[in-house]
Parts: C-alpha cells; sequence; structure tokens
C-alpha cells in the first residue's frame, strides 16, 4: 500500500502528506523512541502518541514513511514543518494506539497472519 | 523453438548458481488445473480455452494419469471423437519433474524433450505443480534483475567510498538542545544516501549516530559527533565534557538509565541507547572518566551478510 490509503482509514485526519505516493509494507507500535529506532521495520508506519519533534527525526533515520499520532494528541507546528521538511507524513487520529493498529493491520492484510 | 538460451554448463558463474540453487518448486505453476478420466474432451476443450492454457493434466485424486494436450484435441475434432472421455485419449507415457530438482534439470528437458510443459510431482508421487519454459524464463529474469541490482550496489559502494574516503564531519551538540537533536545524524544519513551506501548499512550507521547524538543531548554537558569516512568503513565518534558515567558496565545493560521523568516522557532514556549501539556496529569501544566519556564505533561499508 502507498501512504495516501492510510487517509481514507476512518478519523484519520491527514496533517501533513509530501509523501503520499510513498510504499508502506509495515507498521510498528511504540511510544518508546529507542525502541522504535532499533526495531521499527524501514517503509512502515509509525502508530504512537509521541506527538513532537524529535518523533519526526526518528522516523526520517529509520526509513519510517508516516506517523500515526494517536489519543487525541495534537501536533505541533515545529513537529509538521519537521516532517515536511524530511518527508514524513502525519496523520492524527482521536482512538487509541491499539484500534488504529487494528486499522492499518487490516489495510496491510495482516490480520489473517496474526491468526498464526 | 523450445530451448531456453541458457547453458547449462559455460554460462556465467552468477546463472550456473541460479539454476542450480533454483528448485523446481521455486518456479512451477502450483495452481493447476486438472480434469478427470471421465471428463470428455469437448469439455477440455472449454476448460483451455477459458484458462488459456495448451495442456490439461489428468488424474485420480492426486495421481497424475495422463495429460490431454492441445495437439490432442486437435486430433479429436478432426477425427471427430471429441465428445469422447480424457481416458481413451490422453497420452500415459508421460515424462515428469520432481519439485525438489533444481532448475537446471527442467532447462535440459526443455531442451531433450519436444514437450511444451512439464507435470511435476513431490517425492509422494502426488501433482503439485506444472512447469512451462515460460514458468522458468519469468523466474530467471526476476532472479536476473536481482543479482545484476546486487552487483551494481557493490560497484556503487566501492566508487562512493573512494569519494568520500578522508572526509570528515564534526558536529557540535549542546546539553539539553532537544530542539536540533537528530541534525547530525540526519546529515550522515544524507551523506551516506547520496554515496548510494546500501540502506540496511545506512540504517545501522543512523541507529548508531542518533543514539549517541541523542546521549549527548541527554545526558553530557555538551559535546561532539564526528563522523570519519575511510574507504571501507565509517567511525562514529562520541565524545563528551562530562560529568562521565559513573559505571559504564550498568550503562551498557538493557533498560539500565538515569533519564529524568521528562526526557522519559519524551520516549527517550529507556537505557536501551547504548546496547542498541553495540548490536548494530561492527566496532565498538567506550571510555569513561569524570571529564567526559568517549565512544568509538564503526560500520563497515560493505556487509556481507545482513547484521
Amino acid at each position: 500500500m502507498q501512504v495516501k490509503d492510510l487517509a481514507t482509514l476512518e478519523g484519520f485526519v491527514t496533517q501533513t502528506m509530501e509523501n503520499g505516493e510513498a510504499s508502506i509494507t509495515d507498521a510498528y507500535t511504540g511510544d518508546l523512541l529507542s525502541d522504535v529506532m532499533g526495531n521499527a521495520p524501514s517503509e512502515s508506519v509509525l502508530i504512537t502518541i509521541q506527538a513532537h519533534k524529535n518523533t519526526v527525526a526518528v522516523a526520517s533515520l529509520a526509513g519510517i514513511e508516516a506517523i500515526v499520532i494517536c489519543n487525541k494528541r495534537s501536533t505541533p507546528p515545529d513537529m509538521l514543518q519537521a516532517a515536511k521538511e524530511e518527508c514524513v507524513a502525519i496523520f492524527t487520529f482521536e482512538g487509541t494506539q491499539f484500534e488504529a493498529s487494528c486499522m492499518i493491520a487490516t489495510l496491510l492484510g495482516k490480520v489473517d497472519a496474526c491468526k498464526g | 523453438m523450445q530451448e531456453i538460451p541458457i547453458n547449462t554448463d559455460t554460462s556465467p558463474n552468477v546463472i550456473l548458481e541460479l539454476i542450480y540453487r533454483l528448485k523446481v518448486k521455486d518456479v512451477m505453476t502450483t495452481d493447476v488445473v486438472t480434469a478427470t478420466k471421465e471428463t470428455s474432451l469437448r469439455e477440455i476443450q472449454y476448460i483451455m480455452r477459458e484458462k488459456q492454457i495448451t495442456g490439461l493434466p489428468i488424474v485420480m485424486g492426486k495421481r497424475l494419469v495422463g495429460i490431454v494436450s492441445m495437439d490432442d484435441i486437435i486430433q479429436a475434432l478432426d477425427k471427430g471423437y471429441i465428445n469422447e472421455k480424457a481416458q481413451d485419449h490422453m497420452t500415459r507415457n508421460l515424462i515428469v519433474l520432481e519439485d525438489d530438482m533444481p532448475v537446471s534439470f527442467a532447462i535440459n528437458y526443455f531442451d531433450r524433450f519436444s514437450y511444451h510443459r512439464f507435470p511435476v510431482l513431490n517425492k509422494h508421487k502426488e501433482l503439485v505443480g506444472m512447469i512451462t519454459n515460460r514458468d522458468i524464463t519469468s523466474t530467471l529474469l526476476i532472479e536476473i534483475n536481482r543479482e545484476i541490482e546486487e552487483l551494481e550496489k557493490r560497484t556503487s559502494t566501492s566508487s562512493m567510498s573512494d569519494e568520500m574516503h578522508g572526509e570528515i564531519h564534526t558536529y557540535a551538540i549542546m546539553k539539553n538542545d532537544f530542539e536540533n537533536a537528530g541534525f547530525a545524524s540526519t546529515e550522515i544519513k544524507k551523506r551516506l544516501k547520496k554515496a548510494g551506501v546500501v540502506p540496511h548499512i545506512i540504517r545501522r550507521v543512523a541507529i548508531t549516530s542518533y543514539e549517541l547524538e541523542m546521549n549527548l543531548v541527554v545526558h553530557s554537558d555538551g559535546g561532539e559527533l564526528i563522523a570519519e569516512y575511510t574507504p571501507d568503513s565509517i567511525q562514529i565518534t562520541a565524545r563528551d565534557n562530562g560529568p562521565g558515567i559513573p559505571n559504564v558496565e550498568e550503562a551498557m545493560t538493557a533498560g539500565w538509565s538515569t533519564a529524568s521523568e521528562w526526557i522519559r516522557s519524551l520516549g527517550f532514556g529507556a537505557g536501551m541507547g547504548l546496547p542498541n549501539v553495540k548490536s548494530v556496529v561492527d566496532d565498538f569501544k567506550i571510555e569513561s572518566d569524570f571529564n567526559g566519556t568517549t565512544v568509538v564505533c564503526s560500520i563497515k561499508l560493505q556487509a556481507d551478510e545482513e547484521k
């Protein structure tokens, strides 16, 4: 799927998306940025509540294409500015990380894989 | 002609390795349309037209008993027995391949026999697939593309290291400067990307430089991050002016942290930084006393295997 497909998910609000055509093959959920840095796959979307500029730096370095900020947290202007510069998309979502993860897993076609 | 224009003896090594490494089961079509002995040739003709195939295996359960080819159908139309059953006119004398055979076998078979397709059986003699020379050529093209991409990357990596050789970049890092945290790492990443270093190496360098950079921001009184490029590796040094790590062994333990609540709330300071770094670098050295800490890491730019 592509970054722009995330915008079609119900409740996902696009904050910035300079890289709509970029490919997404996986996702990672986490608020601990050191863990994200070390373990998130590239070409992925990050589901988190960390709404600050450093999340963008981590995403950009780890090859994460999009960030979904959950739980009604707002995105500060300097975060959006950094995301534009680094070509990382940001979406906000009022639900929890779990809910966002479920929706993205379905979109990625990974739900069957979860059933094992 | 049937022949697949690849010589199974004197082709380039890359190709020979490919056709011996790839198995028939990697190449064959597993979604096989079959018919039974009772099926009429007329029905088989319709199936062939609908599925756009030129040969249909006839099975009893999973056991292969014959094949009806397009030629058989033409004969049947010509001679007027198209409404008869497959069992009366199918080809019973079959040449089959096994799914564990290397693709080189299949290539030889296509060269040797005049068939357009071979049924593939597993070791229990069950029909598991069909293979055509089109299956072989398309899989080979995909694999050859991949090999060439690797070769290109390797050549660009060697010219890149010459291009960057001797470059040293030093970035000053300020204490508690979260505003610019990540800048140095992003610059290093861009430099490697521009030089065409392969993505999984860039990622390891990025993890290293970012964790060390964050350590300088979070824990030190300020310092510098130095990136040095040599022909075959990048060395990253983080040097600060104190206060020093009281117990280096503890600092190297995953989960051990001295970070404040505020830093933790940002998602850092979980005690994973140095262990993360150590796990992705090829060489790691740390020295610390009350005058400051120096961490020196190096990563080879042409890794043989993924780390």
